[in-house]
Order: structure tokens, then sequence, then C-alpha cells
């Protein structure tokens, strides 16, 4: 009885490290399977080459990312400017403003959207965002267009995000301590003052984690940006024309892959890439919020 | 001065709220919208069929098929990341009690891992198909979408795990059982709300999840039977239909986003009403 106790206690403690060594080493494997994949291109074309030159032709072999990285910087970044004030200001009235209620009341709502998936964001955006961008935006600057364009996917990155932001903030504004608002009231301050100086300055990792940590997500997200972006390449600078961001590359051309030679692993280098720029985003803004958090 | 001041006051009070009240409103605005085209487009044989011949073009049928490769993927998946997850937290916080730094540096690897994006999960998971000689199918997406979900076991886990008071462990070290013992028979117990909103999440990611299974689960009009035969799922299902000139098909990509939609707001719920339950037990005993 002793010896089977023992004996199971052993395999179950040995099982239990198995798991969570194998998933510690999940990115490293993940990197180096893509890099691996992707390794044919990058010894025939080189690194530089891939990510200075703009000419994208499969069949010729010119594989140039800088459309593809160039779109999904600017989806990202018009997502960022769309989502970041609204989730920064919404979450100060929530955690400041309002009552407790009305937090405990949107907590569930937040999560709930934070859990639509991103083809439900995609069938939304293109019923709305779409022709909210072809019907009233263009005309506006006298510019036809379909309405799939770089805007559009940057307002659907926007709504996507705002949830998961929104919950970041309100959790590293609730963490700032009740005693500093007092202190910051007794001396005078208003509400919005008191907010300014007391409770901004104490979360400001917390706030600046969370706008990066949504901006990695914006750049990843690929099905919602890829159904109302219009995958196009291009280079403009016009947020109404069509972009392709590279999550969306990926996506659009697995199928055909298989048939061009160094398709495959050009697709494989923008998941390498997607990977790398990612994996240290989040590495550098949650490496604030611990060191925020240890304090 | 003193003027301005209030102003300031003002104005940024009034940014705030209507910051907010906008953002209801346009996450309400979602949901109406895609009720609002979903249940038009919606029909009993949308939910109870798999397609027919012509499907694609205006032909009888549903999606059943996508349902139910959906369902299958997630509970797969779930159970996967269960198997590999819970142990791997309750490691976390029964055998690394001691060592602070060692959990820090796991709960921060994790974080960044749940962080990347389902794409390039899909891109791995590719990888990882072709070298072990397999098709796409329904354990390959199982698999992919297992590898996604399993840092959100982990960490959600880990989270109330964390919260159980220490006494605890060294009640039942001092008693005389083991660490393992320990872990699973009372720390999981104790726990056990954290374990439910973990799956519970885990499932809700694995149905709606579209982009890691865009190349390993494959797409069929048949619904799957075993392990190794490609499977449909509603995010492609909607997706695909999408992507057809005909306006009956892209009526019916709306009711599946409504299905979907619907799923993943039961789950949620299901979530918040089963762990408060659940915690509510611990706190009695």
């Amino acid at each position: 009885m002793y010896l089977r106790r023992k004996i199971l206690s052993r395999m179950s403690d040995a099982w239990m490290l198995i798991t969570l060594a194998m998933i510690i080493l999940l990115p490293l494997i993940i990197g180096v399977a893509l890099y691996f994949r992707a390794s044919g291109l990058l010894q025939n074309t080189g690194l530089i080459h891939l990510l200075g030159t703009s000419e994208w032709l499969p069949h010729e072999k010119k594989f140039g990312f800088v459309p593809f990285i160039f779109s999904s910087l600017y989806v990202t970044t018009l997502a960022f400017a769309f989502s970041a004030p609204i989730s920064f200001f919404a979450a100060i009235y929530l955690t400041q403003f309002s009552h407790g209620r009305m937090l405990k009341i949107m907590q569930p709502v937040i999560d709930i959207l934070a859990g639509i998936p991103s083809v439900v964001y995609g069938v939304w955006g293109i019923l709305v965002i779409v022709p909210f961008v072809s019907k009233v935006v263009a005309p506006a600057f006298h510019f036809t267009t379909s309405g799939y364009s770089i805007l559009a996917g940057g307002m659907v990155l926007a709504v996507m995000c705002i949830p998961y932001m929104l919950n970041m903030l309100v959790e590293s504004f609730l963490t700032v301590p009740q005693g500093l608002k007092e202190a910051s009231f007794s001396l005078g301050a208003t509400a919005w003052e008191s907010v300014k100086h007391a409770v901004i300055r104490k979360s400001f990792p917390g706030i600046i984690s969370s706008f990066g940590l949504g901006m990695a997500k914006a750049f990843g997200e690929t099905l919602a940006v890829m159904m109302v972006v219009g995958n196009m390449v291009k280079l403009s600078l016009n947020p109404l024309e069509a972009g392709y961001p590279l999550p969306a590359l990926i996506a659009n051309n697995f199928g055909e892959m298989m048939s061009i030679p160094m398709y495959d692993s050009a697709l494989m280098f923008a998941a390498f890439l997607l990977f790398i720029i990612i994996m240290a985003i989040n590495l550098i803004f949650r490496y604030f919020i611990y060191k925020t958090q240890m304090r | 001065m003193n003027r301005f001041k209030r102003i300031e006051e003002l104005v940024f009070k009034w940014i705030c709220g209507i910051a907010s009240y906008s953002l209801i409103g346009i996450l309400g605005f979602i949901i109406i919208i895609i009720f609002v085209k979903g249940f038009n487009a919606l029909s009993l044989e949308m939910i109870i069929e798999a397609p027919k011949g012509g499907y694609y073009y205006g032909g009888e049928g549903g999606v059943l098929n996508a349902i139910i490769g959906s369902l299958y993927i997630a509970l797969g998946s779930s159970l996967l990341a269960i198997i590999i997850g819970v142990p791997a937290a309750l490691y976390i916080n029964v055998h690394l009690v001691r060592y602070k730094k060692i959990q820090n540096i796991i709960r921060y690897l994790l974080d960044a891992l749940w962080g990347i994006p389902s794409i390039v999960y899909g891109a791995f998971g590719f990888s990882l198909m072709l070298y072990l000689g397999m098709n796409a199918s329904l354990l390959a997406g199982i698999i992919t979408v297992a590898l996604l979900t399993t840092p959100i076991v982990i960490r959600t886990f880990d989270d109330v795990l964390d919260t159980i008071p220490k006494g605890l462990q060294e009640a039942s070290f001092a008693l005389g059982s083991t660490r393992s013992e320990t872990a699973f028979k009372i720390i999981f117990k104790q726990g056990f709300s954290g374990f439910i909103t973990a799956a519970l999440l885990a499932f809700g990611r694995g149905i709606g999840d579209a982009a890691s299974v865009l190349f390993t689960a494959g797409y069929t009009d048949l619904i799957p039977k075993n392990l190794d035969e490609p499977a449909a799922t509603l995010p492609l299902a909607i997706f695909f239909q999408l992507g057809s000139p005909n306006p009956l098909v892209r009526e019916r990509a709306f009711a599946a986003a409504a299905i979907l939609t619907i799923i993943i707001m039961i789950i949620s719920i299901l979530a918040r009403i089963l762990s408060n339950k659940y915690s509510k037990l611990n706190l009695n005993n």
C-alpha cells in the first residue's frame, strides 16, 4: 500500500513537471520551428532585402515585406488612435466617477465582448463599418472607395481592442490605494485634479502596459481585419485605400502556397516576424506590470 | 485661474462620461446588428441540417456540420488543455510554493504566451502537422487549438489557486500527505471555481477561434465521424459564406454569426454563474 502510494505520487509529480516544462518551452519551440521553416527564404534572399524592399511577386521569387509591415503598422496605429482615448476615459469614469454598481454591471458586459470571436466582429465590420466608410467618410473627402480599406480595418480593430484594453486599465486603476485619493481630496483637490495628479500618475506603468498590450493584440489580429481591409498589396498613405496586413497575408495564401516554390517559406517568415514582434512587445510590457505589482 | 479650473473639471468629467456611455452604445449596437441581421435569415433548417448539394449557391441545408465540428474541436481542445494545464497550474502553486521568483517568471512567460495571436499558432500547427505527416483533420485542429488555450487555462486556474490560504497546504503536509496528493485532493477542490472558469474560457476560445483552424482542421460539408477526418468550424463557415456573391448565402453567414454569438454568450454567462456557485460552496465548508 505504501509503495503504491509512493509510486503514484512520484508519477504524478513527474507528469506535473513535464506538462509545465512543455508549456514553458512552447514559445521557444514555436520560434525555432517557424525560423527553421523560414530559413530557406532567409538563405536565399537575406533579411535586409526581405525587410527593405517592397516588391511582392511570388512567381518571380521576389518577396518584399514592406507593404505588409506598413499596412500592419498603419492599421494598428489607427486602431490605437480610436480605441485608446475611449477606453482610457471610460476606465476613469467607471473606476473614479461612477458608483461601484455601474462597474459591477459593466464587467460581465466587457467580458462577453472580449469573448466574442473575431469573425463576428468582421461580420459587423462588413455590415456597418464598410458601408459607413464608402458612403459617409469617403464622399466627405471626395474620394470613391468600396469601403474595404485601411480605415475600416482600423475601426473594426479599435472596437475589438476596447474591451481588452478597458479590462486592463480598470484593473490598474483599481489598484491605486483609496488613501492616496483621500489625501489628495483633503489637500483641496477636485475630483478631476486628484485623478490627474494622483490616480493617473500612480498607475502610469499600468496605463502604458495596457496600451502596449492592446496594440500587440491589434497587430496580430487576423480574421476581422482581413474581412474588411481589402487585401491589396499597396503602399499608400491614404487610409481610404485598401491594405494588406501581415496576418491577412498568411491566412489568405495558405491554400496555394505549396504550388509556388519558396512561397511557403515566405509565409512562414511572415508568421515568424509576427511572433517575434508580438512576443517582444508582450515581454516588455508584461515586465512593466510585474515590476509595479511587486513593489 | 479658478474659473479655468472649474471649466477643466467639467470638461473632463463630461469627456469621461461620454466615453463610457458611447462605449455602451457601440457595444449594444454590435449585438443588435448581429442579432437583427442574423435572426432574419435564421431558420430551424440552419441548425439541424448539414449542407446539401448546391448549398453554397443558395441550395437547401444548414450549418450543422460546422456547429458539430466546432463543438468537437472546442470539446477536444479544452479536454487536452485541461489535461496539460491543470497539473501545470497545480505544480506552480504546490510544488513551487516556496520559490516566489520562479513562480513569477513562469507567470510572466505564460502571460506573454497568452498574447501570441492565433494565426501564429495556426502556422505553427500547420508546420507540426507537415512534420508529423498528418493531414488537415479534426485531430490536428484540436491539437493546435489546445496549444492556444493551454496558457489560458493555466493562468486562469492559477489566479484562483494563488488566493487559497497557504495554511491549508501546510495542514495537509502535516497530516502526512505527499505534494501531489495535496495538489489533486485538497488544492484542486478548493480551487474548483477557478477550474470551471478556466475550462469554460478555453471552450469559448475553442469555438470562436478561426485563424488557428484555418489550415489545420480543413473544411468539409460532412459531419466528422473520426479524428482523422477534416472538420468544418462555425467561424470558417461564416467566413466562407460571406465570400459568396449570392446574397442568400451571405444572409446565412449572418445567421451563423448570430448562432456563434449566442453560443459564446451562453458560455460566458454559464461561466459566471457556475464559478459564483462553487466559490460560495467553498466558503461554507
